[in-house]
């Protein structure tokens, strides 16, 4: 452990963290645009700079650990300066179209220049401006919102190991893309959108459904696979207008391309919400539960009684959680006795 | 036939030799003394080879032609000169004395004291032999098997030698934290990515004297206990590449590179890692995540190199010229280098002296010479009769200092008193037709372009400080323009991730500091007091003094000037592109530039 001050407050932290960590686990607030708690430290931002005594310049809270007797002070008025400087150069080149933007209400930067009274005019000059086009169904990428904060490009690495996205050129012109500036074309996992502090990256079937307003969210587990990661759906009226997930929850806030995007299902006219049963006639019939199996475990019994119990097979799915996969082999060789039950993930 | 003991044609072969023809004039003096038949009456040698650049690249090709002990350097040699030189020089002794170098060449050389830059000119840089025989590998051999690590650090330390790729971070401490620090699997890197605009020092040394190199690293390795080797070297170099490649290759043939070196335990061996000109490579992390593959971007410090470099292993990065002076203090011995110099600031220094200098070239001085020495002494004054306006130093990192204080002592500590820095050893020479905002302004859209982009005040913080020097230099400049500059490069100096971003401002605010009413008049009178900045100039024709020659009206490309025979022509300011053809046409002085 190693004792440092901030804000005249002494505090006791482990030796490897930094001064931003520091400061938050003692309830202190730095503001951060580039910082994500879950990658490793980019530095680029510059807006989390502290004054830590004995250094000549402010330094990177980010990127720098603490040591033992370290003075550190998170708020003056030059780094108070020095930060409404750094967000009047990021909203100098913005197109500060907040009204449309599908970020707003979730925006850092919106957030912090809302915090400092920042509106980007005091050093007004040339915007990067860049054609829309990216031509996949999921992710849309607006780069002249793109802050270069570099989220995007480390969780695709570090966390889903893809390694889609990169920075390009070099100056002004820098610019994070795919290879050779292509559409994106990767897992879609959504990442690199969860992680974005701007609207540079979004979801695509989100747009225009709705940002805040009316809007509920709704914590739930999702149906696709066993992992049962945790979703945040967020609801307006009774539609999902998006998914999200929270970094306490057992998958730490992640999702892939299904949980993120494929919630259409919820609301499609050709979902089964009912158990139906095919009459002689050929048309479906709408039943309850239990009548359902009951009529299910009859034809089962028939089966078996005629042709022994070895000419029924059970195929489980990977959808089902390792308890739910458990009780149906012990189903099927305790039940219907047979020991013809497989898996679907070894098809 | 007389008879000599040594005959040596020594001709310049650096990337500006080669330019003016260095490979023609090497091959005619190979067939000329062939045909001669001259070779069979020397005693002892006789050879003609080719050497790297000697410093004053403005006369090549240079010849050296040494007989016995007289040496006659030769300039501006053409191939169709050379059976000349070898009939009336060689055959009957008398030297070509119309084509030998003047006055100014000794002056050049006169206050120079060459450590790195001794056998550039002197030796074969492509024959390793070249370099043995003057007692190359000697001091590896020496330190190798019977220097103590600690030894070796404590002979850097004691010379004082710093970085001299711009930091100016003391060598022997370096080392010394590279050898401290734990790990079994550490690296040395030598930093040739030279990027700054006008500056071409190490790029003379690899091309002159490769070894030197090698060899320094080999030694710095054997501080450190690293047995890996990097030559991190821009890719807009081939002939120093060429060269360094050859010279590794002949390193190892030896076993001067490779496993059991000199017979000891010590294995050590080099890579070559060619950079794709990022000027942000040369910052020492940025260097690192290159050689790693990366995207050449800097990572923020701590951790330092020697700590967590290279894979995240224990790294020392030296500058070419910095590892290059490593043979000389262990073969002479720390005092020997120490005593150049200035207190804090020891030995020699090498700088490109370009611009409006009348002999620019490459130049190696003593720590603490005067700027004065420099410019009027070595540099020869301005070309041209012009007067002196400014020096500027340490490239797009450092500053311009003002003619009025050119008895200012170079070295790191005095530069960077007056706002500028001795950087990478760029020299460039200003003079009464530079104007500073222009120069700032260039400095600065160098920075912006070669930006990583990684931090937001280099990445835009420079382009907004680019966007008002443009304005300014367009006449659009605002009455708070300067003050804008100002509290712009102070944000950009304390925010920025690494030396590039942190360093940018420099050039504004050094210019800012001593020119400030050149900004001033080009911000309320719309004038450039050199009459650089186009957006500002107005040409014009006296009336009087017009002879209506036709000459400009000719030479007008937008056909903005019309005149008949005998009636004085006239401008359309409208149509006129502000090329100054015209005011260099005329010989009447009759064209006006306002």
């Amino acid at each position: 452990m190693v004792s440092l001050t901030i804000n005249n407050k002494k505090v006791s932290v482990p030796e490897d963290l930094t001064i931003l960590e520091a400061a938050s686990r003692n309830g202190i607030k730095v503001p951060t645009l580039c910082h994500h708690p879950q990658l490793t430290p980019f530095g680029g931002c510059r807006l989390c700079v502290v004054s830590v005594k004995g250094m000549p310049k402010p330094v990177a809270s980010c990127t720098t650990t603490v040591s033992e007797g370290m003075e550190v002070t998170t708020s003056t008025p030059e780094i108070e300066d020095l930060r409404k400087l750094v967000l009047e150069l990021i909203l100098s080149d913005h197109p500060n179209d907040c009204m449309t933007c599908e970020a707003t209400g979730s925006c850092a930067l919106q957030e912090l220049a809302y915090a400092y009274g920042v509106r980007g005019e005091a050093y007004p000059g040339e915007r990067r401006v860049y054609a829309k086009r990216d031509g996949n169904p999921f992710i849309e990428r607006d780069m002249e919102k793109c802050i270069l904060c570099g989220r995007c490009v480390k969780v695709c690495d570090e966390v889903q190991g893809v390694e889609a996205l990169d920075f390009t050129y070099r100056g002004f012109r820098s610019k994070i893309c795919p290879s050779y500036e292509d559409d994106l074309d990767c897992e879609f996992c959504g990442q690199c959108v969860s992680v974005c502090p701007t609207g540079a990256l979004t979801g695509k079937q989100w747009a225009r459904r709705g940002r805040y307003e009316g809007v509920r969210e709704v914590d739930t587990t999702c149906p696709y696979c066993g992992t049962g990661c945790t979703l945040t759906t967020h609801v307006k009226g009774n539609e999902i207008v998006r998914v999200s997930s929270k970094p306490w929850t057992p998958n730490e806030g992640w999702l892939c391309v299904k949980g993120r995007f494929g919630y259409k299902y919820v609301s499609s006219p050709d979902r089964l919400t009912k158990p139906l049963i095919r009459r002689a006639s050929g048309e479906f019939e709408e039943t309850s539960w239990t009548a359902a199996l009951e009529y299910t475990a009859a034809w089962f019994k028939k089966i078996r009684e005629k042709h022994s119990a070895d000419a029924i097979g059970g195929l489980s799915s990977a959808r089902c959680t390792n308890e739910e996969n458990y009780l149906f082999q012990k189903f099927m060789r305790a039940g219907v006795g047979t020991n013809n039950v497989d898996h679907c993930a070894r098809l | 036939m007389m008879q000599r003991n040594n005959i040596e044609i020594r001709v310049c072969m650096g990337t500006g030799g080669v330019a003016s023809g260095g490979t023609e004039v090497l091959a005619a003096f190979r067939q000329e003394v062939a045909a001669s038949g001259i070779a069979a009456s020397v005693k002892e040698h006789c050879s003609t080879h080719q050497v790297g650049c000697r410093g004053l690249c403005a006369k090549d090709v240079l010849v050296d032609v040494a007989i016995d002990d007289e040496k006659v350097t030769y300039q501006f040699i053409k191939p169709d000169m050379v059976p000349r030189i070898v009939k009336e020089h060689l055959l009957e002794n008398k030297p070509v004395d119309e084509w030998r170098v003047g006055e100014d060449y000794d002056r050049f050389n006169q206050k120079q004291i060459k450590v790195v830059l001794a056998d550039c000119g002197r030796i074969d840089p492509e024959e390793i032999d070249a370099y043995i025989a003057i007692g190359g590998y000697e001091a590896a051999r020496d330190v190798l098997n019977n220097w103590y690590p600690e030894e070796v650090i404590t002979e850097i330390k004691q010379s004082g030698l710093r970085g001299r790729g711009g930091a100016g971070f003391p060598t022997g401490l370096k080392w010394e934290l590279g050898k401290k620090a734990p790990g079994d699997v550490k690296y040395i890197i030598c930093n040739a990515d030279e990027g700054d605009p006008g500056a071409f020092m190490d790029r003379a040394v690899i091309e002159g004297n490769p070894h030197s190199v090698i060899e320094g690293m080999l030694i710095g390795a054997y501080a450190i206990c690293a047995h890996h080797g990097y030559v991190y070297i821009r890719a807009e170099y081939p002939l120093a590449v060429e060269r360094l490649k050859r010279a590794l290759t002949q390193a190892r043939e030896r076993g001067f590179l490779g496993n059991r070196l000199f017979g000891s335990n010590f294995d050590f061996d080099i890579k070559v890692k060619l950079g794709a000109g990022a000027f942000v490579c040369g910052e020492e992390t940025a260097l690192i995540a290159s050689i790693e593959g990366q995207r050449g971007m800097p990572r923020p410090k701590p951790p330092f190199p020697v700590n967590k470099g290279l894979w995240q292993r224990p790294t020392v990065i030296n500058n070419v010229e910095t590892l290059a002076n490593i043979p000389a203090i262990i073969r002479k011995g720390c005092g020997w280098y120490a005593s150049y110099g200035t207190e804090k600031s020891r030995g020699t220094k090498v700088f490109a002296l370009t611009g409006k200098i009348r002999n620019p070239g490459l130049i190696e001085v003593p720590m603490g010479i005067t700027l004065r020495e420099i410019v009027e002494d070595i540099g020869g004054g301005i070309a041209g009769g012009k007067a002196l306006k400014a020096v500027q130093t340490g490239g797009p990192s450092g500053g311009c200092i003002p003619a009025s204080m050119l008895d200012l002592n170079v070295d790191y500590e005095s530069l960077a008193r007056v706002g500028s820095i001795v950087g990478s050893g760029g020299m460039i020479v200003l003079d009464e037709d530079n104007c500073m905002v222009n120069m700032a302004q260039y400095f600065v859209k160098f920075t912006q372009e070669e930006s990583c982009g990684k931090c937001v005040p280099c990445r835009v913080g420079t382009k907004r400080l680019l966007e008002i020097l443009e304005r300014i230099t367009k006449g659009q400049g605002r009455e708070d323009d300067i003050e804008r500059l100002e509290t712009l490069s102070g944000g950009i100096r304390n925010m920025s991730l690494c030396g590039l971003g942190q360093t940018a401002p420099n050039p504004v605010l050094s210019t800012i500091k001593y020119f400030r009413e050149e900004y001033e008049a080009h911000i309320r009178d719309k004038k450039c007091p050199s009459k650089v900045c186009k957006a500002l100039l107005v040409y014009s024709i006296d009336e009087k003094l017009c002879k209506a020659c036709g000459s400009c009206l000719r030479a007008c490309p937008a056909k903005a000037i019309t005149g008949e025979k005998k009636v004085p022509h006239k401008i359309d300011q409208a149509k006129c592109v502000k090329c100054g053809s015209c005011f260099d046409v005329c010989k009447f002085k009759s064209v006006m530039r306002d």
